[in-house]
C-alpha cells in the first residue's frame, strides 16, 4: 500500500465530493467501490441517544454491514423499491471537513452536510455530521465506516431515509 | 359534517361488500369529531413501565397531541402527568428525558415533586391563606392504568376499565411478554418519523398482510439472497381475528427468524445454542402449543386506535398521533426481554432494522404507499376505498381484510356515538 506523505484537507475534500457526486448521480455500483470489504454504515437514531448508543444495543435508524449495503444497493437499483421509484432528486453540501485522526494508513474525518430532496414537488432537507473511517488505499481512500448523524430530532416531515444518506 | 353525514361513510352491505367513504382520510371537519369521539376518549398508550426503571426516570413525550410527563415518582409509583405549570401555563419539564427529583418551572419557580405536589412557591407569603397548595399540584389525565407494562391513559373519565377495553388483546399482549423469562424491557433509541399521510393508513397498514408480497418484494428477495428458505409450508394457516372493541390482530408464520427463539440459518451460527435454549425453556414453561406460537409464528396486533404490538422479525411497539388529517407521527420502540445475552439483543436489533423503521427494507414503502393514497384521495370523483376481500368466509385469512374491516366498524361506530366507551356496551364481538 503506497501512503502519501501528507494527507490534506483538500485530498479529503476531492474524495469527499467525489462521493457526494457519484450518490447524487446515484452511480450506486461506482460507490460500493469506494468500500472496504468490511464496510459499515449508520445511522443512529435522532434521539439523545445518538452519540451514546451502538448500534448492538440501541435501535438504530440503519445499521448496516457490508452484506446488507450490497442488498441495499440492489433494492434501490431494482426499480421495486417503490419509496424511491421514481427516483429523489439530491443535492449534497458537504462542508466544515476536518482531519480527526490521521495513523498514516487510516484516518477519521469528520464533516457537516446538507442534503437537498425533492421528490413530487416537495422539498426536503437533512442536516448533520457525517463521520467516516477511511483508509488509505494507493492515490485514494477506501470507506471503512460511515456514520450519519442526524441533527433533526424526528424525521417530520421527510417520513423516511429513503435513500444512501 | 352532520351525524348524518357519518352515517353514510361506511358501506357495510349484506352481500360482504365493505366501503370506506374517501373524505374520512382528508375532511377537517370530521377531524375535528374524530379527535373528540376517538382521541379524547379510548384508552391510548403512553409508554412502557420499563422506560423509566427507577425513581425519579421521566420522560416528556406527546400523547394525542398533548404535552406528558411519564415518571417514576419517588415511591417507585409510575405517574403521568399533564406537563403544565398551574401558574402561568408553561411546561414545567422541557427534556426529553432524565433522571429529576422535582421540575421545577423555569418561568417563575413553582416545584413539583414526582408524585405531582407543588412543593415550592417562591414569595408564597403573597397568596391569599385562601389558595390551596393541595389542589395545586400537577394535572393527570382523568385515567391512567397499565396492562402488563404497557401503560396507558384516558381523558374520558367515564370510559370503561382498560382491562375490559382491551378485552381479546390481553391474550396476545399475554403471548409477546410471557416469551421473557425475566420481563420484558425498551430498547434504548427511539425511531421517530412521520408520513404526510392520515393516521388510519397506518392504522390499517399495520395489520395488512396482503400488501406485503407485493409491496415488500425487495425485502423478501434480500431475505432470499441471504439464504432464508421460502419453500417451507407451515402448520398452522395464517388468520385474521376480531378481538373485540376494534383491536385485531393477524396471526401466521413466515420465513424469517425469530431473535426469540426461531432459528434461521441467516443468524451467526454460534447463537443457535441459545435461541434452542429459549425455545425449551418456553416449551416446558407452556406447553408445545402455547411455545410453538410465542417463538414460531409470527403477529401483528392493531390495539384501537394507535397502538400495534408487531411481534415477527422482533418486537416493534409502535404509536401515531395525527397532528392534521394529511399527517402523522410516529414512534418505534423495540420491545425486548431483559438480560438476553448480548450477542441476541445484536442480533434482535440487526433483524428489526432489515424490515423495520424509517431506513429498512420495508417500512419506507408503506410511507410512500400512505402517501400515494393521500395524494390520489385529492379525486373525491373516485369516493370509496374497498375493504372487501374475504369478507364472504368463514375463517379469514391473514391475508383477508377482516382486521381492517374491525377497525372501520369500531372507527364508525365511535364517531356517532362516543358515549359507547362507558359501558361494556363497546364489547361487540365475541372474543377468540
Amino acid at each position: 500500500m503506497t501512503v502519501p506523505a501528507h494527507v490534506t484537507r483538500q485530498n479529503i475534500e476531492d474524495f469527499l465530493y467525489f462521493e457526494a457526486a457519484l450518490l447524487d448521480e446515484w452511480r450506486l455500483e461506482e460507490w460500493f467501490n469506494l468500500l472496504t470489504e468490511d464496510a459499515i454504515y449508520e445511522i443512529p437514531p435522532t434521539d439523545d441517544s445518538r452519540y451514546t448508543g451502538d448500534a448492538q444495543t440501541t435501535l438504530y435508524l440503519i445499521a448496516d454491514n457490508i452484506v446488507r449495503i450490497r442488498g441495499r444497493i440492489d433494492r434501490l437499483r431494482s426499480g421495486k423499491a417503490f419509496v424511491e421509484d421514481p427516483h429523489s432528486r439530491t443535492r449534497r453540501n458537504i462542508s466544515n471537513v476536518r482531519i480527526l485522526e490521521d495513523s498514516g494508513s487510516s484516518l477519521r474525518i469528520q464533516a457537516n452536510f446538507i442534503v437537498y430532496r425533492t421528490r413530487y414537488e416537495v422539498l426536503d432537507v437533512f442536516v448533520g455530521q457525517l463521520e467516516y473511517g477511511l483508509v488509505v488505499a494507493g492515490n485514494s481512500f477506501r470507506i471503512r465506516t460511515r456514520r450519519v448523524v442526524l441533527d433533526q430530532e424526528a424525521l417530520r416531515p421527510q417520513g423516511s431515509i429513503s435513500f444512501l444518506l | 359534517m352532520s351525524l348524518n353525514t357519518m352515517s353514510d361513510m361506511i358501506q357495510d352491505t349484506s352481500a360482504g361488500l365493505f366501503k370506506v367513504h374517501q373524505s374520512v382520510f382528508t375532511d377537517p371537519e370530521l377531524f375535528v369529531r374524530e379527535q373528540e369521539t376517538i382521541f379524547n376518549n379510548c384508552w391510548i398508550y403512553v409508554g412502557h413501565e420499563a422506560e423509566i426503571p427507577k425513581s425519579g426516570n421521566f420522560i416528556a413525550r406527546t400523547v394525542v397531541g398533548r404535552k406528558i410527563i411519564f415518571v417514576r415518582d419517588s415511591k417507585g409509583q409510575v405517574r403521568v402527568f399533564f406537563n403544565t405549570c398551574r401558574h402561568w401555563g408553561a411546561m414545567v419539564c422541557r427534556h426529553h428525558r432524565g433522571t429529576t427529583t422535582s421540575f421545577q418551572c423555569f418561568y417563575h419557580g413553582w416545584t413539583y415533586n414526582t408524585s405531582g405536589h407543588l412543593i415550592g412557591l417562591p414569595d408564597k407569603d403573597a397568596y391569599p391563606d385562601t389558595m390551596d397548595r393541595e389542589d395545586l399540584g400537577l394535572v393527570s389525565p382523568p385515567k391512567v392504568d397499565s396492562y402488563r407494562g404497557f401503560v396507558f391513559m384516558s381523558l374520558n373519565s367515564a370510559i370503561i376499565s382498560l382491562h375490559d377495553y382491551l378485552a381479546g388483546a390481553k391474550k396476545y399482549i399475554d403471548l409477546v411478554v410471557d416469551q421473557a423469562i425475566d420481563g420484558m424491557e425498551i430498547i434504548g433509541g427511539e425511531q421517530k418519523y412521520g408520513s404526510r399521510a392520515n393516521w388510519k393508513l397506518l392504522a390499517v397498514n399495520s395489520v395488512d398482510v396482503y400488501h406485503a408480497a407485493p409491496a415488500h418484494q425487495t425485502y423478501f428477495e434480500y431475505l432470499k439472497s441471504i439464504g432464508v428458505d421460502f419453500s417451507n409450508s407451515y402448520r398452522l394457516p395464517g388468520k385474521a381475528m376480531d378481538l373485540g372493541n376494534g383491536h385485531t390482530v393477524v396471526e401466521f408464520e413466515a420465513p424469517w427468524g425469530r431473535p426469540i427463539a426461531k432459528w434461521a440459518p441467516y443468524f451467526p451460527s454460534e447463537q443457535q445454542p441459545e435461541i434452542e435454549k429459549t425455545r425449551l425453556l418456553l416449551e416446558a414453561r407452556y406447553g408445545l402449543d402455547r411455545a410453538y406460537r410465542m417463538t414460531q409464528t409470527s403477529r401483528n396486533m392493531l390495539i384501537f386506535p394507535n397502538l400495534n404490538i408487531n411481534d415477527h422479525v422482533a418486537i416493534v411497539i409502535r404509536t401515531y398521533n395525527a397532528p392534521s388529517p394529511d399527517s402523522m407521527e410516529v414512534t418505534n420502540w423495540a420491545l425486548a426481554p431483559k438480560n438476553e445475552s448480548g450477542f441476541n439483543r445484536a442480533l434482535r436489533l440487526d433483524n428489526f432494522l432489515t424490515f423495520l423503521g424509517p431506513g429498512g427494507f420495508a417500512t419506507p414503502d408503506d410511507v410512500e404507499a400512505f402517501e400515494s393514497c393521500q395524494r390520489a384521495f385529492a379525486n373525491r370523483e373516485v369516493t370509496w376505498v374497498d375493504v372487501s376481500k374475504g369478507a364472504s368466509k368463514q375463517e379469514a385469512a391473514a391475508t383477508d381484510e377482516l382486521q381492517m374491516r374491525v377497525f372501520w366498524r369500531q372507527w364508525h361506530r365511535l364517531i356517532q356515538n362516543p358515549e359507547l366507551t362507558h359501558s361494556n356496551a363497546l364489547v361487540t364481538t365475541a372474543q377468540p
